[in-house]
């Protein structure tokens, strides 16, 4: 299949005496860098203080992230050069399967608890998060069961069957195996986006989400009046609400990061406080370099800063989102959509959950939180869009 | 195949999709600017601070208490060097075996220091003015997040010496009672501060911007007490008061030309260095009643804080206003019957045999009742009410102790004719012993009404003077005729009437005694007093001394007058008043 498929599509590419690669997206390997290297910086500036107390040594967490960065960059290029996206219609099933069987030696030894959850396994030379594997294989499963089912993605129920295979079931999986729900959702949503970008219909998706935005509702006004009237002591569950609903009220205990959070994006007022000025990064928020970096260059750059990030973010979802629409084939456009709807939603969250505008749940920001798995499988992602677009014919 | 044909990458349908999407990401980003905008702006100001409380680590230096001393130097009340201890939270690393070692060192309730020990805040005390023994001890244990920072603590070296004068100071090291509480503000300075910025360790940020506020140390207060006159004086008491199986004695000694206080000493005294704990064992009574009100009780100085019927030292303003308005002239004489009668009401004199005819000066050495009856008589209502506010008896003192009270009097137009004949021996009205002291004062020392004062001047830890006191006057008082007469009237008390148990050979002492009846008369309770100054024609000092409730003999010119003979033996060669009687008469 992928052969034929580069046969019929490498007839102009011959002409130019080119394997493939007319196209390359600059700007996007452009705002990618930037953001690499802002990430960079802020990972050190957020990290040193306390990794001088921790291990001894300031860069301690730069040089970890700086070394995965250089990793992701190598497979990065590899993907880009030589790396065909269309093995993924192969290989993209193995990772989806190697994600989910990653999944379950969780229970083993070989899962590494940590801060009380499981979320990371011991490989030789390091450790590494399943979780960030499910993500790729769900974007590959997803994308290939897309085209396999051809005319068949204009019936509804197949994309609910799509949704089940390549994003329930794996999101599934990572919430019971893991209990991560933010890593589960991210699953969940990435092949909602993906399917949804596919099926050629609106109407189905405007009555779900009216349905889903009446359901909020209705259980946002329930949870207001039960904390009202204070009669919520023993819903374990439901405690991640409350913090939200009032997070100072649980200071001393589950709303501390999130009042810490508050603290530092309050603090930085118009332009921040300036590089590496923070205070709230000196132990205030507990791990500032994870999930609440977004909150400490708030505080040393203000809110001018968060604009230009979130500018970046959005120019960046804005090449991906153009190449998935000029990509080759369908294949690619899922591929690339998927990557999409991946970065899209955990920027979008990671904020939402740093503002407090939405309850507290472990997203990290990509490219700037700190996170080998993580940043290694963004970059290779980013390989594949890269690939994507190195095959886009110039003249169309 | 299947991808490549039928509907493939040539099918729009997933463009429109794609382009729904990143304007849904795009609004998704304005959205959350929006609320970035909100918090960065708006609610900036409040997040702001709330991390500036978190983040500053205010640290108070306190500031050295003044000193109080005597008028010679001798220090009466200093501080010692204790310990406050305080956690830092964020610093704790074993809170149980913090919370146990504090609470067995200290001497605190478990769930108390508990309480403060997990309560989330930069710094929290736990327990001030701890002995620099027990934080000495703390520190051992070298418990992370425990700190021990070195304190001022007020101690007394003479524990009881002129408790009812100085007062104590509370935990914070603030003035409750007596001259602590009234000079505080001299006393107290100023606590400095340091502010410094702290990472969530409590470890300070090595570069911040540090905020220092220097502590003012207070100024030291320096009083007119003389520490000897004051021991001796309360020796005396003591004495007296274990002798007479009294309920309390009080002596005052003061400089009648300026109002200076020498010593104040009201036995019994209480330990200022334990100001809470009773100063005798209570008894089933009193377990009944709050020990506040036990408390309030002990601390009581009763030359200022109560006040009682003066009875015959009284004469000597009635026997005052009587020269100066020139309704009685010394050759006057009167015929004691042993009792008068005024309107139907018969007063009896305490010579119920009548000490028969005598001149006005003889009037005063008998302490004769009925002939101060008929002297009041003569000097009228508006003029015993004018000359006893010239002398300072209706108004406070302004002594500088606080809780002074007042005159207790009837309304002048309320007093008829058996009210002024009592107010004459001076029963029918109440005042402090320290009003009736200042007013004898004023009539021997050529009429000037001083206030009575303890403060003479606050200085700087270096010695030198920073705020002297003023203390007003009011000259001419009554005439210095007057008061050359009244000198000498109650000088012959002391040689020839009734005070002549003060009388030392040598010296010139005039004076004057009372023996009060408690209210309600009749109740056998007696207050004895004697008020005596000596040199008697250029008096130097003047004492008092009231016996509270003396079981036996209960007159005042018995027991209350050699009280003072026995003080001014031992004072008046100290304050170099040489014995000099046969000289003054030689320059005479």
């Amino acid at each position: 299949m992928p052969g034929n498929n580069r046969n019929s599509k490498n007839r102009r590419t011959r002409k130019k005496g080119k394997q493939y690669g007319f196209y390359f997206d600059y700007t996007l390997l452009f705002v990618l860098v930037f953001i690499v290297g802002f990430g960079l910086t802020m990972i050190y500036s957020t990290s040193s203080y306390t990794a001088q107390i921790e291990e001894g040594d300031p860069e301690f967490y730069f040089r970890k992230q700086l070394i995965f960065t250089i990793l992701g960059l190598i497979v990065m290029a590899f993907e880009t050069k030589f790396f065909d996206y269309h093995y993924f219609k192969k290989f993209g099933l193995v990772i989806y399967f190697v994600g989910l069987a990653c999944m379950f030696l969780l229970k083993t030894p070989l899962g590494i608890t940590r801060n009380g959850a499981t979320r990371w396994i011991r490989i030789p030379g390091g450790q590494f998060q399943p979780a960030e594997l499910v993500k790729i294989g769900t974007i590959a499963m997803t994308a290939w069961l897309i085209i396999r089912a051809g005319q068949n993605i204009k019936k509804f129920r197949t994309v609910i069957v799509i949704c089940l295979i390549a994003g329930i079931l794996p999101a599934g999986l990572v919430y019971l195996l893991s209990s991560n729900l933010s890593s589960a959702l991210i699953v969940a949503l990435i092949s909602v986006v993906m399917t949804f970008v596919a099926y050629p219909g609106y109407k189905i998706y405007i009555i779900l989400t009216g349905l889903a935005t009446a359901a909020l509702a209705g259980f946002y006004s329930w949870i207001k009046r039960m904390a009202a009237s204070g009669n919520m002591t023993g819903k374990f569950r439901l405690n991640r609400i409350l913090v939200w609903l009032n997070p100072e009220k649980y200071i001393d205990d589950k709303g501390y990061q999130t009042v810490q959070a508050l603290y530092a994006i309050g603090s930085g007022g118009l332009f921040g406080k300036g590089l590496g000025k923070s205070l709230q990064k000196l132990g205030y928020i507990p791990e500032s370099q994870n999930d609440m970096i977004f909150s400490v260059i708030c505080e040393e750059l203000g809110l001018f800063g968060a604009f230009c990030l979130i500018a970046l973010f959005v120019v960046m979802l804005w090449r991906i989102n153009h190449i998935a629409q000029n990509a080759p084939d369908l294949y690619g456009s899922m591929l690339a959509a998927g990557v999409f709807a991946h970065i899209a939603i955990q920027v979008i969250l990671n904020i939402a959950v740093v503002t407090n505008t939405i309850p507290n749940t472990g997203v990290s920001l990509p490219f700037i939180s700190y996170g080998g798995t993580s940043a290694v499988f963004l970059f290779a992602e980013m390989g594949v869009v890269f690939n994507i677009s190195s095959q886009i014919k110039l003249e169309r | 195949m299947k991808d490549g044909t039928g509907f493939g990458w040539l099918s729009t349908g997933h463009r429109k999709k794609l382009v729904f999407m990143i304007v849904a990401v795009l609004l998704a980003s304005i959205l959350e600017c929006v609320r970035l905008g909100v918090i960065m702006t708006a609610k900036s100001e409040y997040y702001m601070q709330k991390a500036d409380e978190l983040h500053q680590r205010e640290r108070r230096i306190k500031a050295k208490r003044g000193r109080i001393l005597d008028r010679n130097g001798t220090v009466l009340a200093a501080n010692e060097v204790v310990c406050t201890v305080s956690v830092i939270h964020s610093q704790i690393e074993d809170e149980e075996k913090v919370i146990k070692v504090l609470a067995g060192e200290l001497d605190m309730d478990v769930e108390e220091v508990t309480k403060k020990v997990k309560k989330v805040s930069s710094m929290e005390y736990i327990k001030t003015n701890v002995a620099k023994e027990i934080g000495d001890a703390i520190r051992v244990y070298d418990l992370a997040g425990v700190k021990v920072d070195e304190d001022y603590k007020r101690v007394y070296p003479y524990d009881e010496l002129a408790s009812k004068v100085l007062g104590f100071t509370g935990a914070d090291n603030q003035g409750i009672l007596g001259l602590e509480a009234k000079y505080d503000t001299y006393l107290a300075g100023t606590n400095g501060q340091i502010l410094t910025l702290s990472d969530a360790g409590g470890i300070e940020i090595k570069g911040s911007r540090e905020d220092r506020i220097l502590p003012v140390d207070g100024q030291d207060l320096y009083t007119t007490i003389d520490v000897n006159i004051q021991k001796y004086a309360t020796q005396l008491a003591w004495e007296t008061m274990v002798k007479k199986e009294a309920k309390q004695v009080s002596i005052i000694v003061m400089r009648p030309d300026n109002g200076e206080i020498l010593a104040m000493a009201n036995v019994p005294e209480y330990n200022l260095n334990s100001p809470y704990e009773l100063n005798y064992e209570p008894d089933e009574e009193d377990a009944q009643k709050d020990k506040m009100d036990l408390l309030n009780n002990m601390w009581r100085n009763f030359c200022i804080n109560d006040t009682y019927e003066p009875g015959s030292i009284f004469k000597t303003v009635t026997a005052t206003a009587a020269l100066e308005t020139g309704v009685v002239s010394l050759n006057d004489s009167f015929t004691c019957s042993g009792a008068t009668v005024v309107s139907d009401r018969r007063i009896r004199c305490h010579k119920t045999t009548g000490h028969g005819t005598q001149d006005f000066t003889h009037t005063v050495y008998n302490s004769c009742n009925p002939a101060f009856v008929e002297w009041g008589r003569r000097v009228g209502t508006d003029n015993m009410y004018l000359y006893m506010g010239k002398l300072g008896l209706l108004a406070k003192t302004g002594i500088d102790l606080s809780g002074e009270a007042g005159t207790i009097i009837h309304k002048k137009e309320n007093v008829g004719a058996v009210e002024l004949a009592t107010m004459s021996f001076g029963q029918s009205f109440q005042i402090t012993p320290v009003q009736m002291l200042r007013a004898v004062a004023a009539i021997v020392n050529g009429g000037k009404l001083v206030t009575p004062h303890f403060g003479l001047y606050t200085s700087s830890s270096d010695g030198s003077v920073v705020n002297e006191f003023a203390y007003s006057t009011q000259d001419e008082a009554i005439s210095s005729q007057t008061s050359e007469m009244m000198k000498t009237i109650l000088e012959g008390v002391v040689s020839e009437g009734g005070g002549t148990k003060a009388y030392i050979e040598g010296y010139s002492i005039g004076g004057k005694t009372a023996t009060s009846q408690k209210l309600p008369r009749g109740s056998g309770k007696y207050i004895s007093s004697f008020i005596g100054f000596a040199p008697a024609d250029n008096p130097q000092v003047i004492a008092m001394c009231l016996i509270d409730e003396p079981t036996g003999v209960y007159y005042g010119g018995t027991i209350a007058a050699p009280v003072v003979k026995t003080l001014y033996e031992n004072i008046l060669p100290y304050l170099g008043i040489e014995r000099s009687v046969q000289l003054e008469k030689n320059d005479d």
